[in-house]
Order: C-alpha cells, then sequence, then structure tokens
C-alpha cells in the first residue's frame, strides 16, 4: 500500500488529484489538471463534450495509470492511498472508491439481488474462507451470506427497486438500472463514490428522485463526484464544480461562483460577446427553473 | 405460393373446400413447372442422335406430393402453427418462465434412482454377459462425457471462458494415472486426487499466458494448449511411449478388491460366476459418483461469492473489476477447477480402459464436449447432462441402425452416416433452441421467490 506524507493536506480532503496528465499517442487528453473533493461533500466535474471528463475517472478509478500526475485519497481513518498505483481492482477494494459507467454496465443475467451481492464479493470471499469453509458449509459464512442480503435489501429499499428484486437485472427499465448501478456500487461500502453521468436518460422525475438519493448518500458519509451533462443536478446538488475544458481546468468553486464565469460560459457556448450575455440570462432561468 | 394466406374467422368447413381448392391450383402450378424439367427427358443413344421421352409417372408423384402437401398444410399445419402462436402471444414475452411441476422439481431425484437402478435392470433383463454392452458403451461412456461437459461447464458455462482445449486435462489425468501406476504401483484411489491435481496445476499454467485474451484469441490459445499436450504425448517417447501409448495400466480396486480371477478377486469373494460385468458395473457406480461430486461441487460454489464472480465476470469483466473484484484469480481458479475435473475423468478413463494413447485426446474430443456444453445450454447441469445423453448416446445409436439396410438396400453403411446425421441434428437443434436445451438460468439468490431467468438476459461471455 502506498502512503503518502500528510502533512500536506487539510483534514476533509478525500480525493487529491495534482498535475494529472493523460497522453493517448499524440493527443493530450489531460493536461496538468488538479484539483480537491472534500469529505462529505458531492464534487461535480462539468465540461463540454470531449473535455476529458470520463478520461479523469477513468484514472482515477484505475482503468487508465496516468501519464503524470498524482492522486491520492484519504479515508476516513487516516489511511492515505497513491490511487494511480493501484490495481483497478484494489482501489475499490481497499482504497474504497466505487464508480458507475457512463453506459450502464450491469450483469444482465444476474438477478438484481445477485448484482448486489457480486457487490460484495471481497466480505463474502474472506468470510467463506476463500471458498473453502463455505464449500465445507462453515456457519460463519452462512451468516455472512445472510448480513449480504440484508446490506442488499437495504439498497434496493433506497433505490426503490425492491420489489423487482429478483428479476434479471437487463430486464429493468432503464431508470432503474441506473439507480441499480449506484446501489451497486454503494454496495461495495465505498467512501468516495465516482458517478459517471447518473441523470443521463432519465425523465424530469427520476431525476429528481435521484437527487434525493444522492443527497442522501452523501449525508451518511459518503463523498461523491460525480460528472454530469444535466444542469439542473449539478447546479441543485452539488456543493463543489470543476470546470473541464480540452483537459485543462477552467473554473473551481461552487455552482454558483462557477456558473457567473465567464470562462465557462465561453467554453459551452463560444466566445461571442452577445451570445455570452444570452447564455448568462439563460442558465440563470435554468437556475430558477431548478429551485422551483 | 402467393395465395398461402388462408383468411382468418373463416368455419372450418370453408377450411376444407379451400385447402382443396389450394391443393389443385398447387397441383396444376407444379405440373405447369415441371412440365418441361421432369416430365420429359432428351437422351443420346448409340449413334449419337437425342430421343426425348416422356416420364408421365414421375410427373405425377411430383405434382401429387405438392397438392397432398399443400392439402394438408393448409388443412392441419396453419391451424395448428397459428394456434400455437396465440397461445404464445398470451403468455408474456421473455417473461420469467412459470412455477415448476412436480416432475420438474424433483426431475434430478428421478433422475438419479434412475440412474442407480440402471445397472440391475439391465443386468436381470440381458444377463451379466449382454449387459456389458449397456453399462458401457452407453452408461459409462456417457456418463464420462457429462463429468467432462459439466467440467468445462465452469469455465465456458459460467466464467464464460471459451476453451477450446479442454480435452488436455482430460489427457493429463489420464496420463497422470497411466503413468505414476504402472511405474510407482500406487493404487487408483491415490491416485485420482493427484491427478486431479495436477491437471488443475496444468489448468493454473494455461491461465497465465491467456488471462490478457478474450474471444478469439483465448479460443485460439486454448486450442494451441490442447495440440501442444498432445504433441507431448506423441513426441516424448521416453515416458510416454508416443503413439503406442501406455498400455496395460492397473484396474480400479473396490476397497482393495481387485477385480480379477486370484483367489482374492471380487468374484472368488463372493462366490459369483467370473465375469467381465462386475467391473463394467464397478466402473458405473464409480463415474456416476464421480459425476454426483462434479455436480454437487458444481451447486455449491455457484452459491458461493467465487461462482457468483464467474458468472458475474461472463456478464460483464469490466464491471467486475469496478466492484473491487481480482479477475485475474477469478479467472484461475474457473481454469483450475474445471480441469480438475477433467483431470478426475481422464484417471477414471485410463482405470476403464487400461490403455491410453495420444489418439483419444484429438481436438475433436474438445469440440465434442464444448458442443455438448453449448448444446445443453451454457451453465444448466441438467440440459448438459441431456445434451451428453443425446450426443454420446446418439452416436453409439447410430452404429446400431441396421433396420436402414432393409431400407436402403444391403449396401448401406449406417455408421458411415453416423456424423452426418449427428451433424444435421445439432444444426436443427441449434436453429429451435439457440440457447441450448435449456436456455434460462437459477438465480443463485433470492429475496422473495426464485425465479428463473429468461436466456435472453444471460451472455455468452467475451472470452
Amino acid at each position: 500500500m502506498a502512503s503518502v506524507d500528510t502533512s500536506m493536506t487539510s483534514k476533509d480532503t478525500i480525493l487529491k488529484v495534482e498535475h494529472l496528465s493523460m497522453r493517448f499517442g499524440g493527443l493530450m487528453a489531460i493536461n496538468d489538471f488538479s484539483f480537491e473533493a472534500k469529505r462529505g461533500e458531492i464534487t461535480a466535474l462539468i465540461g463540454p463534450n470531449g473535455a476529458g471528463k470520463t478520461t479523469v475517472f477513468n484514472c482515477i478509478t484505475g482503468f487508465y495509470k496516468p501519464t503524470m500526475g498524482m492522486i491520492s485519497l484519504h479515508q476516513k481513518s487516516g489511511k492515505e492511498y497513491l490511487l494511480e498505483r493501484l490495481p483497478d481492482f484494489m482501489i475499490t477494494r481497499e482504497a474504497k472508491v466505487a464508480r458507475t459507467f457512463q453506459n450502464i454496465r450491469l450483469f444482465s443475467g444476474l438477478t438484481v439481488l445477485e448484482n448486489l451481492l457480486v457487490a460484495q464479493h471481497n466480505k463474502l470471499m474472506k468470510a467463506s474462507g476463500y471458498t473453502i469453509l463455505g464449500l465445507l458449509g462453515s456457519p460463519l459464512y452462512k451468516r455472512e451470506a445472510k448480513k449480504a442480503i440484508e446490506t442488499a435489501a437495504h439498497w434496493l429499499e433506497r433505490a426503490d427497486l425492491i420489489d423487482r428484486a429478483d428479476d434479471p437485472a437487463g430486464d429493468l427499465p432503464y431508470g432503474a438500472q441506473r439507480r441499480l448501478e449506484i446501489a451497486r456500487a454503494m454496495c461495495t461500502g465505498p467512501e468516495l463514490l465516482c458517478l459517471d453521468e447518473p441523470a443521463a436518460g432519465l425523465n424530469p422525475k427520476e431525476s429528481l428522485a435521484l437527487n434525493t438519493l444522492l443527497r442522501s448518500i452523501r449525508d451518511e458519509g459518503t463523498s461523491l463526484l460525480l460528472i454530469e451533462h444535466d444542469m439542473s443536478v449539478v447546479m441543485e446538488i452539488s456543493d463543489h464544480v470543476v470546470v473541464l475544458e480540452y483537459g485543462q481546468k477552467i473554473s473551481d468553486g461552487t455552482p454558483d461562483h462557477v456558473k457567473n464565469d465567464p470562462k465557462v460560459i465561453a467554453a459551452y457556448l463560444g466566445v461571442d460577446d452577445e451570445e455570452v450575455t444570452e447564455v448568462i440570462a439563460e442558465v440563470e432561468s435554468l437556475d430558477g427553473g431548478a429551485k422551483a | 405460393m402467393a395465395n398461402a394466406i388462408s383468411e382468418p374467422g373463416k368455419a372450418p368447413a370453408s377450411l376444407l373446400g379451400q385447402a382443396i381448392k389450394e391443393a389443385v391450383f398447387t397441383g396444376l402450378l407444379t405440373f405447369g413447372l415441371f412440365l418441361l424439367y421432369i416430365g420429359f427427358k432428351t437422351d443420346q443413344d448409340i449413334s449419337n442422335a437425342l430421343i426425348i421421352y416422356g416420364r408421365p409417372g414421375l410427373l405425377a408423384i411430383f405434382v401429387g406430393i405438392a397438392a397432398v402437401g399443400r392439402f394438408l398444410m393448409v388443412l392441419f399445419v396453419h391451424p395448428w402453427a397459428k394456434a400455437r402462436k396465440d397461445a404464445r402471444a398470451e403468455v408474456p414475452v421473455h417473461d420469467i418462465e412459470k412455477s415448476p411441476s412436480l416432475f420438474h422439481k424433483h426431475f434430478l431425484k428421478i433422475a438419479l434412482v434412475a440412474l442407480l437402478l440402471y445397472p440391475p435392470v439391465i443386468v436381470s433383463i440381458y444377463g451379466f454377459q449382454g449387459s456389458l454392452k449397456f453399462v458401457d458403451n452407453f452408461g459409462i461412456q456417457i456418463l464420462i462425457y457429462v463429468m467432462l461437459a459439466w467440467g468445462l461447464n465452469i469455465v465456458v458455462g459460467l466464467a464464460g471462458l471459451l476453451d477450446l482445449g479442454y480435452v488436455a486435462f482430460y489427457a493429463v489425468g489420464a496420463y497422470s494415472y497411466a503413468l505414476l501406476s504402472s511405474h510407482f504401483g500406487l493404487s487408483f484411489w491415490l491416485l485420482l486426487p493427484i491427478s486431479g491435481i495436477l491437471a488443475a496445476f496444468w489448468g493454473m499454467i494455461l491461465g497465465f499466458p491467456v488471462l490478457r485474451l478474450r474471444g478469439d484469441y483465448l479460443a485460439i490459445v486454448t486450442l494451441a494448449f490442447g495440440e501442444i499436450i498432445r504433441l507431448v504425448l506423441i513426441n516424448w517417447t521416453d515416458v510416454t511411449q508416443g503413439t503406442f501409448g501406455v498400455s496395460s495400466i492397473p484396474k480400479a480396486t473396490l476397497f482393495g478388491i481387485p477385480f480379477d480371477a486370484s483367489p482374492g478377486g471380487f468374484a472368488k469373494m463372493f462366490g459369483l460366476p467370473m465375469s467381465s460385468a462386475y467391473y463394467k458395473i464397478f466402473l458405473f457406480y464409480l463415474i456416476l459418483a464421480l459425476c454426483m461430486v462434479t455436480a454437487y461441487v458444481t451447486i455449491r460454489l455457484r452459491r458461493m461469492p467465487i461462482g457468483r464472480a464467474w458468472e458475474a465476470l461472463r456478464e460483464d469483466e469490466i464491471a467486475c473489476r469496478s466492484l473491487g473484484i481480482n479477475t485475474v484469480t477469478t479467472k484461475l481458479t474457473a481454469f483450475s477447477i474445471g480441469a480438475m475435473f477433467g483431470g478426475f475423468a481422464g484417471s477414471f478413463f485410463a482405470a476403464r480402459q487400461g490403455f491410453v494413447s495420444p489418439e483419444s485426446f484429438v481436438f475433436m474430443e474438445s469440440a465434442v464436449i464444448l458442443a455438448i456444453v453449448v448444446l445443453g445450454g451454457m451453465g444448466s447441469l441438467t440440459g448438459i447432462a441431456v445434451a451428453a445423453i443425446v450426443m454420446t448416446g446418439g452416436t453409439e445409436l447410430l452404429r446400431e441402425m441396421e433396420f436402414l439396410k432393409h431400407i436402403f438396400g444391403p449396401d448401406f453403411t449406417p455408421e458411415l452416416y453416423r456424423m452426418l446425421i449427428f451433424g444435421l441434428a445439432m444444426v436443427i437443434v441449434m436453429i429451435l433452441k439457440p440457447r441450448g436445451f435449456v436456455g434460462s438460468r437459477e438465480p443463485s439468490a433470492f429475496l422473495k421467490e426464485k425465479k428463473a431467468v429468461s436466456g435472453s438476459f444471460t451472455k455468452e461471455g467475451h472470452g
């Protein structure tokens, strides 16, 4: 386990990304990108299409190894991990960072309940004595398996999926699949939950329910990092917004600060002055709409 | 035919009229179509002159077939197909299967009892000598394939890793027993687990290089691995005696009682007349027990986190990694446990044959085992057992198609058409049941009620 010096970062920082760069051949997808996510907050990562948001996610969750830079995670217990040095599955298992995917990746042939049990694999693996004790019928495993089902049921309740627990995950409607993916990620017991466009394709009602779910997850002590295009979600629930364009950070701060930042407006709608004023008006009306 | 669609909602009486009408029309159409093709034949006579002669009889047969066929089609097949379609439409599409009937629920118990009673019943019908063929060719042969297919099912059906070289582990098991027992005189019961462990070890060795490969690439490397093992067996003549194979392998014993003519042998001990049937019956129960162990372990493993991880791996590997599952060890355990059962089956095979040679471990064997798994429905033990019975039992049965000689004349050798019929049967099964005999999957855990997952949701794995 790679440990880093704690003195550098303040106590309530959970994730610290420093000078992150990712190069694909000749393309610099992310260039010297740094930001911090605070514990107990919802941090949103926004930016136009192709800005490199998902690449940042993939670097944090270990699916890509960054070309340069340092990603450090600080757990509640004081343990620290350098994520860029861990293999992807260790990032979830040890560093307690869970993620969802932009294009939903459920185990469609397994039932909803089984999806959540797979997420508790490591815990159950230990309880079953790496299968050997479990195969011999150890009571410890039976107890843990029961507990795992309870945990799963708890998250099914939260995600409003309890009625469909025994149906195949592939049979769920789109919005329910999104919620199931979040529930599945939560079953790994994460300290930081990374959501890649959780509101994509949801109708306004589902989107609202998602906001409630995400807020309650935050209030229970799991920090969130999310990529989102739906501004009503971003502006409403995030505590902190980071804006990315062409692999570089162009703005960083509270939602109010970001939405009035001319750089951000320019990034989203071009640099024409007349348009900027229009955009400001539009963003404000959007903001009003979201509050209403 | 253009007027194929009969109008719906007509009374059955008019259906007959319509059938006759369509039959006549079809007959006329056929007559017109085939008049010149079939009705006349041109030929050259000895002086190279073209002569034409009519074949009214043949033409009449053609027209008759078409007309009668159309008649039956309109009168019986179409209403039947329609009724079937309507019945299906009432059941929601892709829905979970209904709760199983009593027979289905106790299917496994019934099958097990039937298998346990199989040798005594056969012996009582055919006598000891007559039972040999049925117990050995049908019973043992099929059960070996059931076990192999169940072993491969862990790798292909559960973990979704396409393994085309499974027979290599079968070979490792067989040669482990053959060599260790003939050189060191170790007993079958000691060597059975050792063969399994050695095969599992080789499974892991195969697993390491192919971890990074998926799909077609994985299949090719496993295929190559199977061939490497076979070529080593052929060419390492000092140890394996190459293509001559290892012969006079010691037989298995029943708690130390050998099956031979010695005073301490099984027949003498129980005062029975000498017969080789006892050994075969013993082997039948042995392979049945091995199959049951395989099934039991597979069923238990599916409810363990490791089994769920295998199935999750088949569904989506990236999602697995995002949930903290070490896909490397998960794949390796799938490979090695699958290989272990192959090794058990291999050592049993060597004890049964008393002779092993590389001939028994050709690619065709891997292909047949894989075909059984796919045909049975990936992941389903029952389906695979049925497929093994159909595939191996079917090919054995086709050897005995003597009656076909009466139909096609004495020159016809049904054995030669065995594989052709077999291939055709496979194609037909895959068209009718693309997900195998049992396409649905049983969940490993449930909250309120156990519902089978339809095959349309499960994935085949990417490699």
